[in-house]
């Protein structure tokens, strides 16, 4: 048997070798295909986590086209985007509540945005009050001062140093780790909520549930990635951004000022981040390790829709995010027993091995992702 | 009176050494051809002049001003423009806005100067509002001289413009050079294509082992024994 298939493996990578466009086309239209028909399958059977699953999808959006842009800029992989987000997510909880943990007990600094009038009477059917976007706004700001600030301390001396793709990747990380552990000091390992309390979802047709702070999420990130378009599209600073992550040498002898295009990157990845977080804990909740369990679908959304694309990055984050919540609700039946269970326990918790599980297909398949251009 | 001038230029990537004391001029005007065998130094000599790799020592001078190791950057603010010679567009980014992106430093109105490069280039202007990576070899090349002409430059530096194209396109990209040319701009470039480039060349450098072999009119070194025995195929 074993030489049987070794020449069929030879066969085939003759074949991919005379051929090589029509086995890269192949592998494109098989990936996008399994896709659809995911999509449109689990648009029809389970409409309801379809929907959640966009409004997830939506989330890792955000923080994934601030990933794609900062790799298509600066080559690495910046592993404290996750954590970066629950940061400016607390950031906006303490501009929110004033809240933050002291040495026992819990320290209220007596000054909030919840203390201005009416700040927290829910906004419409918004569980949430204007003191939140107030709060979402200062959170932006910070963490855009702080990527800045992190460019101009940080990176910008490795980059004076030539320091390697991997030693930018490890500083991030290291980073990340900082992030996470001033999260712990300040507000500690219990769960946090805006908002406490549980709010009604509303019913609309077809089965779909959703809560009305969900559908503030999506049209928060529609409106999100419409200014990012316009901005890499329309101005002269998004050209360049494009230009740069294009082919940065051509963009240094064309008299691009490539720093100012980083600090633009920065900046832009920073406000999405900061967005990112807050929306995340608007539909989960405030918890240190969150950013770190996020950072895989982003990952996983921005390599999906081939690292360095923004539009990528955006269809990337729907299908994990979508698969992700469809694959906790399959059933299987069989003979009225459905078994899914028995061979694949897919409990909530393995929401997030989903994200991996598509990431090992596509580097497999089509490792420069969907919209990727040819490595 | 001289635009560019390049005195004992040594210069090298890291620590190997490449050109071992280079000395070229162009004057107002001028199309200069740098010819030599692989690895003579020749590409490594305009990213020198341009600020792409240091000048460990030597001078350059542009109008007379010592421009030594300034920033590409710099280089382009003074009027230099520098066309690689591959990867010299802008692939995922259309006609159009690679234009744009040539004339970035520039805070005016460019308009005008983008339709008057464009009529240079008429294929190109067809297709302004295709991605740059789907044109052919011969129309990126085009697209590539027309981006580097967006700041009205005093003098293009060009890094083998004919290569890889096809023959009658490298005719025709001649033909632009020398329509660039007689607009003003002064040329430097590095080819392989020693006959063609020489004939439309006023002058031209040999360069070997990094360093000046022989220098002349482009006539000349075309009739040069020397030069039509190594370069020219006998």
């Amino acid at each position: 048997m074993v030489p049987e298939s070794t020449g069929f493996a030879e066969l085939l990578n003759k074949a991919r070798e005379r051929y090589p466009a029509v086995f890269d086309n192949l592998g494109t239209a098989a990936l996008w295909v399994l896709f659809a028909g995911l999509l449109i399958a689990a648009l029809i059977l389970y409409t309801n986590l379809f929907v959640v699953g966009v409004i997830f999808g939506s989330i890792i959006a955000l923080g994934a086209i601030g990933l794609t842009l900062i790799y298509g800029i600066m080559k690495f992989a910046h592993f404290a985007h996750g954590d970066m987000m629950m940061l400016a997510a607390y950031l906006a909880f303490f501009a929110l509540t004033g809240r933050i943990v002291g040495e026992k007990t819990e320290v209220d600094l007596g000054w909030s945005l919840d203390r201005l009038p009416g700040a927290t009477t829910g906004l419409g059917p918004l569980s949430f009050g204007y003191g939140l976007l107030l709060a979402m706004l200062v959170a932006l700001i910070a963490t855009v001062a702080l990527f800045v600030a992190l460019d101009n301390l940080i990176y910008r001396r490795l980059r004076q140093r030539g320091s390697g793709i991997v030693i930018f990747a490890m500083v991030s990380l290291g980073i990340a780790i900082v992030a996470r552990s001033v999260i712990l000091i300040l507000w500690g390992p219990e769960p946090r909520f805006y908002v406490p309390g549980i709010f009604p979802a509303h019913e609309f047709p077809f089965g779909i549930k959703l809560k009305a702070d969900q559908i503030f999420i999506f049209a928060t990130v529609a409106i999100a990635a419409i200014l990012v378009y316009f901005l890499l599209f329309r101005t002269r600073i998004g050209k360049a951004m494009r230009a740069t992550s294009d082919n940065p040498e051509l963009a240094r002898v064309s008299g691009i000022d490539t720093d100012q295009v980083i600090r633009w990157t920065w900046a832009i990845g920073g406000a999405l981040v900061a967005v990112a977080g807050v929306l995340l804990a608007i539909q989960a909740q405030l918890k240190p390790e969150l950013g770190f369990t996020i950072l895989l679908p982003l990952f996983a959304a921005a390599i999906l829709g081939g690292i360095g694309s923004p539009q990528g990055a955006l269809i990337g984050a729907m299908i994990v995010g979508i698969t992700q919540e469809v694959s906790l609700g399959v059933e299987i039946s069989i003979a009225g027993r459905d078994i899914l269970p028995q061979i694949l326990p897919l409990a909530p918790g393995y929401k997030f091995a989903v994200a991996f599980v598509i990431l090992i297909l596509i580097l497999l398949v089509r490792p420069q992702g969907l919209f990727g251009a040819k490595a | 009176m001289t635009v560019l001038e390049a005195r004992e230029v040594v210069s090298g990537y890291g620590e190997v050494e490449i050109l071992h004391g280079v000395s070229i001029r162009v004057e107002e005007g001028e199309v200069v051809t740098i010819i030599g065998p692989n690895g003579a130094g020749k590409s490594t000599l305009l990213k020198t002049v341009f600020g792409l790799l240091p000048c460990k020592h030597g001078a350059v001078l542009f109008d007379g001003e010592d421009v030594t190791g300034q920033s590409p950057q710099a280089m382009v603010r003074k009027g230099m423009s520098y066309v690689p010679q591959s990867d010299n567009v802008f692939p995922l980014l259309t006609v159009q806005e690679n234009l744009e992106m040539g004339a970035f430093i520039r805070r005016d109105d460019y308009h005008s100067k983008t339709e008057e490069v464009l009529a240079l280039f008429p294929d190109v202007m067809e297709r302004r509002h295709t991605r740059a990576g789907k044109l052919s070899g011969g129309q990126r090349q085009m697209l590539a001289l027309a981006r580097a002409l967006m700041l009205d430059p005093r003098i293009l530096l060009l890094d083998e413009p004919s290569a890889s194209l096809a023959p009658n396109m490298v005719e025709l990209v001649f033909t632009k050079i020398l329509d660039i040319n007689r607009s003003g701009v002064s040329i430097i470039m590095v080819e392989q294509n020693a006959r063609e480039s020489l004939k439309l060349s006023h002058r031209g450098y040999v360069l070997a082992m990094g360093q000046n072999r022989l220098e002349g009119s482009g006539e000349n070194l075309l009739e040069s024994e020397e030069v039509g025995k190594t370069y020219l195929g006998g």
